[in-house]
Protein backbone atom coordinates (compact mmCIF):
# COMPACT_ATOMS: atom_id res chain seq x y z
CA UNK A 1 0.00 0.00 0.00
CA UNK A 2 1.32 3.19 -0.56
CA UNK A 3 1.89 5.39 2.24
CA UNK A 4 1.65 8.06 0.60
CA UNK A 5 -1.87 7.18 1.09
CA UNK A 6 -2.44 6.95 4.62
CA UNK A 7 -1.86 10.08 5.82
CA UNK A 8 -4.91 11.83 4.68
CA UNK A 9 -7.18 9.35 5.87
CA UNK A 10 -5.80 9.83 9.28
CA UNK A 11 -6.24 13.93 9.10
CA UNK A 12 -9.72 13.48 7.33
CA UNK A 13 -11.26 11.03 10.28
CA UNK A 14 -9.73 14.02 12.94
CA UNK A 15 -11.06 16.71 11.03
CA UNK A 16 -14.34 15.32 10.56
CA UNK A 17 -15.04 14.24 13.57
CA UNK A 18 -13.72 17.90 15.20
CA UNK A 19 -15.63 19.82 12.81
CA UNK A 20 -19.04 17.93 12.86
CA UNK A 21 -19.00 16.83 16.68
CA UNK A 22 -16.55 19.05 18.27
CA UNK A 23 -14.25 16.49 19.86
CA UNK A 24 -10.53 16.02 19.78
CA UNK A 25 -9.26 12.72 19.03
CA UNK A 26 -5.76 11.27 19.06
CA UNK A 27 -3.59 8.81 17.09
CA UNK A 28 -2.72 5.45 18.44
CA UNK A 29 -0.19 2.90 16.86
CA UNK A 30 -1.16 2.05 13.64
CA UNK A 31 -0.80 -2.20 12.62
CA UNK A 32 -1.25 -5.03 10.65
CA UNK A 33 -4.93 -6.49 10.91
CA UNK A 34 -4.85 -10.26 9.99
CA UNK A 35 -8.56 -11.21 10.53
CA UNK A 36 -12.28 -9.88 9.34
CA UNK A 37 -13.32 -9.36 12.93
CA UNK A 38 -14.14 -6.03 13.96
CA UNK A 39 -12.76 -3.84 16.81
CA UNK A 40 -16.29 -2.31 17.10
CA UNK A 41 -20.14 -1.76 17.50
CA UNK A 42 -20.63 -0.17 14.12
CA UNK A 43 -18.87 0.21 11.14
CA UNK A 44 -19.17 1.99 7.69
CA UNK A 45 -17.45 0.59 4.67
CA UNK A 46 -16.47 2.38 1.25
CA UNK A 47 -15.37 1.11 -2.26
CA UNK A 48 -12.87 2.96 -3.71
CA UNK A 49 -11.55 2.80 -7.33
CA UNK A 50 -8.99 5.37 -9.43
CA UNK A 51 -4.94 5.47 -8.39
CA UNK A 52 -5.55 2.36 -5.81
CA UNK A 53 -8.33 0.53 -5.37
CA UNK A 54 -10.03 -1.13 -2.31
CA UNK A 55 -12.03 -0.26 0.78
CA UNK A 56 -11.74 2.26 3.84
CA UNK A 57 -13.70 1.57 6.34
CA UNK A 58 -14.17 3.25 10.31
CA UNK A 59 -15.27 0.83 13.21
CA UNK A 60 -16.98 2.76 16.49
CA UNK A 61 -17.29 1.74 19.67
CA UNK A 62 -21.04 2.17 21.27
CA UNK A 63 -20.10 5.10 23.67
CA UNK A 64 -17.92 6.77 20.84
CA UNK A 65 -20.36 6.49 18.37
CA UNK A 66 -23.45 7.82 20.74
CA UNK A 67 -21.34 11.00 21.81
CA UNK A 68 -20.46 11.62 18.19
CA UNK A 69 -23.79 11.65 17.13
CA UNK A 70 -25.35 13.53 19.84
CA UNK A 71 -23.12 16.75 19.40
CA UNK A 72 -23.88 16.15 15.61
CA UNK A 73 -27.41 16.40 15.79
CA UNK A 74 -27.43 18.54 19.22
CA UNK A 75 -29.59 15.83 20.88
CA UNK A 76 -28.94 12.78 23.51
CA UNK A 77 -28.44 9.57 21.28
CA UNK A 78 -28.83 7.06 23.83
CA UNK A 79 -29.14 3.79 21.59
CA UNK A 80 -27.56 2.39 18.76
CA UNK A 81 -30.37 3.00 16.61
CA UNK A 82 -31.26 4.17 12.64
CA UNK A 83 -30.34 7.70 13.56
CA UNK A 84 -26.52 6.53 14.45
CA UNK A 85 -26.17 3.87 11.12
CA UNK A 86 -27.01 6.68 9.05
CA UNK A 87 -24.94 9.08 10.58
CA UNK A 88 -21.98 6.60 10.22
CA UNK A 89 -22.88 6.07 6.72
CA UNK A 90 -22.20 10.08 6.17
CA UNK A 91 -19.30 10.32 8.35
CA UNK A 92 -17.46 7.55 6.49
CA UNK A 93 -18.61 9.46 3.08
CA UNK A 94 -16.99 12.91 4.57
CA UNK A 95 -14.16 11.53 5.92
CA UNK A 96 -13.70 9.35 2.46
CA UNK A 97 -14.01 13.03 0.68
CA UNK A 98 -11.66 14.71 2.96
CA UNK A 99 -8.81 12.36 2.42
CA UNK A 100 -9.83 11.63 -1.53
CA UNK A 101 -9.12 16.54 -1.67
CA UNK A 102 -5.92 15.87 0.30
CA UNK A 103 -4.84 12.93 -1.92
CA UNK A 104 -5.79 15.08 -5.08
CA UNK A 105 -3.44 17.88 -4.06
CA UNK A 106 -0.25 15.41 -4.04
CA UNK A 107 -1.57 13.98 -7.76
CA UNK A 108 -3.51 10.88 -6.23
CA UNK A 109 -6.95 10.48 -7.60
CA UNK A 110 -9.40 8.04 -6.01
CA UNK A 111 -12.80 7.88 -6.20
CA UNK A 112 -15.11 6.68 -3.63
CA UNK A 113 -18.60 4.63 -3.77
CA UNK A 114 -21.87 5.25 -1.45
CA UNK A 115 -21.04 3.52 1.69
CA UNK A 116 -22.43 0.49 3.31
CA UNK A 117 -23.31 0.23 7.28
CA UNK A 118 -22.63 -2.78 9.68
CA UNK A 119 -24.10 -2.92 12.76
CA UNK A 120 -23.78 -5.27 15.96
CA UNK A 121 -21.59 -6.87 18.65
CA UNK A 122 -18.45 -8.78 16.47
CA UNK A 123 -19.87 -8.18 13.03
CA UNK A 124 -17.21 -8.68 10.62
CA UNK A 125 -15.78 -6.31 7.91
CA UNK A 126 -14.93 -7.98 4.67
CA UNK A 127 -12.48 -5.67 2.44
CA UNK A 128 -12.16 -5.38 -1.39
CA UNK A 129 -8.67 -5.92 -1.83
CA UNK A 130 -6.27 -8.77 -1.64
CA UNK A 131 -3.21 -6.90 0.30
CA UNK A 132 -2.92 -6.31 3.81
CA UNK A 133 -5.51 -4.36 6.53
CA UNK A 134 -4.09 -0.98 7.77
CA UNK A 135 -5.46 -0.53 10.87
CA UNK A 136 -5.07 2.95 12.61
CA UNK A 137 -6.75 3.07 16.34
CA UNK A 138 -8.42 6.80 17.61
CA UNK A 139 -8.90 7.54 21.19
CA UNK A 140 -11.84 10.25 21.87
CA UNK A 141 -12.72 11.08 25.50
CA UNK A 142 -15.91 8.73 25.12
CA UNK A 143 -13.95 5.55 23.85
CA UNK A 144 -12.31 4.25 20.33
CA UNK A 145 -12.44 3.69 17.11
CA UNK A 146 -10.42 2.28 14.17
CA UNK A 147 -9.92 2.79 10.67
CA UNK A 148 -8.80 0.63 8.12
CA UNK A 149 -7.82 0.54 5.04
CA UNK A 150 -6.95 -2.20 2.72
CA UNK A 151 -5.81 -0.53 -0.96
CA UNK A 152 -4.50 -2.13 -4.15
CA UNK A 153 -2.41 0.14 -6.29
CA UNK A 154 -3.02 1.05 -9.46
CA UNK A 155 -6.28 0.63 -11.77
CA UNK A 156 -7.26 -2.91 -11.10
CA UNK B 1 -30.30 42.92 0.55
CA UNK B 2 -32.04 41.56 3.37
CA UNK B 3 -32.31 38.33 3.64
CA UNK B 4 -36.29 36.67 4.18
CA UNK B 5 -35.69 34.49 7.12
CA UNK B 6 -39.37 33.36 5.85
CA UNK B 7 -38.39 31.97 3.00
CA UNK B 8 -38.82 28.29 1.87
CA UNK B 9 -35.79 26.23 1.50
CA UNK B 10 -35.71 22.63 0.34
CA UNK B 11 -32.98 20.36 1.91
CA UNK B 12 -32.06 17.72 -0.45
CA UNK B 13 -29.76 14.84 1.02
CA UNK B 14 -30.14 10.94 1.13
CA UNK B 15 -28.95 10.97 4.29
CA UNK B 16 -31.43 12.04 7.26
CA UNK B 17 -28.54 13.05 9.69
CA UNK B 18 -27.05 15.45 6.85
CA UNK B 19 -30.41 16.95 6.54
CA UNK B 20 -30.88 17.40 10.38
CA UNK B 21 -27.54 18.92 10.39
CA UNK B 22 -28.45 21.52 7.73
CA UNK B 23 -32.08 22.13 9.27
CA UNK B 24 -30.26 22.99 12.83
CA UNK B 25 -28.09 25.30 11.51
CA UNK B 26 -30.52 27.01 9.49
CA UNK B 27 -32.81 26.94 11.83
CA UNK B 28 -30.58 28.75 14.41
CA UNK B 29 -29.91 31.24 11.81
CA UNK B 30 -33.41 32.45 12.15
CA UNK B 31 -34.91 30.30 9.30
CA UNK B 32 -38.46 28.64 9.49
CA UNK B 33 -39.85 27.38 6.36
CA UNK B 34 -38.34 24.05 5.13
CA UNK B 35 -39.18 21.14 3.12
CA UNK B 36 -36.99 17.86 2.86
CA UNK B 37 -36.07 15.50 -0.12
CA UNK B 38 -33.99 11.95 -0.03
CA UNK B 39 -32.85 12.58 -3.31
CA UNK B 40 -32.66 14.63 -6.15
CA UNK B 41 -35.56 12.95 -7.80
CA UNK B 42 -37.78 13.29 -4.71
CA UNK B 43 -36.82 16.85 -4.99
CA UNK B 44 -37.72 17.55 -8.49
CA UNK B 45 -41.21 16.61 -7.82
CA UNK B 46 -41.49 18.47 -4.79
CA UNK B 47 -40.14 21.77 -7.49
CA UNK B 48 -42.79 20.95 -9.51
CA UNK B 49 -45.76 21.77 -7.33
CA UNK B 50 -44.49 23.91 -4.58
CA UNK B 51 -42.66 26.77 -4.79
CA UNK B 52 -39.18 27.00 -3.27
CA UNK B 53 -37.12 30.32 -2.56
CA UNK B 54 -33.79 28.67 -1.89
CA UNK B 55 -32.32 24.84 -3.34
CA UNK B 56 -29.67 23.39 0.01
CA UNK B 57 -28.72 20.27 -2.26
CA UNK B 58 -26.19 17.17 -1.80
CA UNK B 59 -23.86 16.36 -4.52
CA UNK B 60 -23.43 12.70 -4.39
CA UNK B 61 -27.17 10.89 -4.37
CA UNK B 62 -27.99 7.50 -5.48
CA UNK B 63 -30.71 8.06 -8.21
CA UNK B 64 -30.34 11.68 -9.38
CA UNK B 65 -27.41 13.64 -8.13
CA UNK B 66 -27.24 17.23 -6.99
CA UNK B 67 -25.63 18.35 -10.25
CA UNK B 68 -28.23 16.44 -12.30
CA UNK B 69 -31.05 18.56 -10.19
CA UNK B 70 -29.04 21.73 -10.64
CA UNK B 71 -28.98 21.50 -14.65
CA UNK B 72 -32.33 20.27 -14.60
CA UNK B 73 -33.67 23.77 -12.49
CA UNK B 74 -31.49 25.78 -14.52
CA UNK B 75 -32.89 24.55 -17.62
CA UNK B 76 -36.63 24.92 -16.46
CA UNK B 77 -37.75 28.79 -17.41
CA UNK B 78 -40.30 28.64 -14.42
CA UNK B 79 -37.13 27.43 -11.68
CA UNK B 80 -33.96 28.41 -13.24
CA UNK B 81 -33.20 31.70 -10.75
CA UNK B 82 -33.43 29.89 -7.61
CA UNK B 83 -30.00 30.12 -5.39
CA UNK B 84 -28.73 26.81 -5.28
CA UNK B 85 -26.06 25.81 -2.68
CA UNK B 86 -24.38 22.67 -3.34
CA UNK B 87 -23.32 20.85 -0.03
CA UNK B 88 -20.43 18.25 -1.05
CA UNK B 89 -17.97 15.75 -0.12
CA UNK B 90 -16.60 15.99 -3.77
CA UNK B 91 -14.55 19.22 -3.67
CA UNK B 92 -12.41 17.98 -5.98
CA UNK B 93 -11.60 20.43 -9.26
CA UNK B 94 -13.37 19.11 -11.80
CA UNK B 95 -16.63 18.65 -10.08
CA UNK B 96 -16.24 22.31 -8.70
CA UNK B 97 -15.41 23.40 -12.61
CA UNK B 98 -18.90 21.31 -13.32
CA UNK B 99 -20.89 22.97 -10.85
CA UNK B 100 -19.71 26.78 -11.50
CA UNK B 101 -20.42 25.73 -15.61
CA UNK B 102 -23.82 24.37 -14.38
CA UNK B 103 -24.53 27.86 -12.52
CA UNK B 104 -24.50 26.63 -8.34
CA UNK B 105 -24.88 29.67 -6.84
CA UNK B 106 -21.92 28.68 -4.56
CA UNK B 107 -20.60 25.76 -2.65
CA UNK B 108 -19.40 24.02 0.88
CA UNK B 109 -17.61 21.38 1.34
CA UNK B 110 -18.12 18.88 4.02
CA UNK B 111 -17.23 18.73 6.86
CA UNK B 112 -18.54 22.22 7.71
CA UNK B 113 -19.32 24.41 10.56
CA UNK B 114 -22.25 26.72 11.11
CA UNK B 115 -20.03 29.65 10.34
CA UNK B 116 -19.43 29.06 7.18
CA UNK B 117 -23.23 27.80 5.98
CA UNK B 118 -24.02 31.13 7.40
CA UNK B 119 -21.80 32.78 5.53
CA UNK B 120 -22.41 31.25 2.37
CA UNK B 121 -25.30 32.06 2.38
CA UNK B 122 -25.01 35.63 3.12
CA UNK B 123 -23.04 35.50 -0.42
CA UNK B 124 -25.17 34.07 -2.12
CA UNK B 125 -28.23 37.04 -0.95
CA UNK B 126 -25.70 39.49 -0.91
CA UNK B 127 -25.90 40.55 2.59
Amino acid sequence: MDVRIINPFLEAAQNVINTMAMIETKVGKPYIKKDSSSLGDVSGIIGITGDASGSFSITFTESCIKAIVSNMLGMKVTELNDDVKDAVGELTNMICGDARRRLEEQGIKLVGAIPTIIAGKGHSITHMAKGPILAVPFETPNGPFVIELALDSGNN
Amino acid sequence: MAIDYNMKILIVDDFATMRRIVKNILTQLGFKNFLEADDGSVAWEILQKEPVDFIVSDWNMPKMTGIELLKKVRADDKLKDIPFLMVTAEAQKDNIIEAVKAKVSNYIVKPFTPEVLSEKIKKIFGE
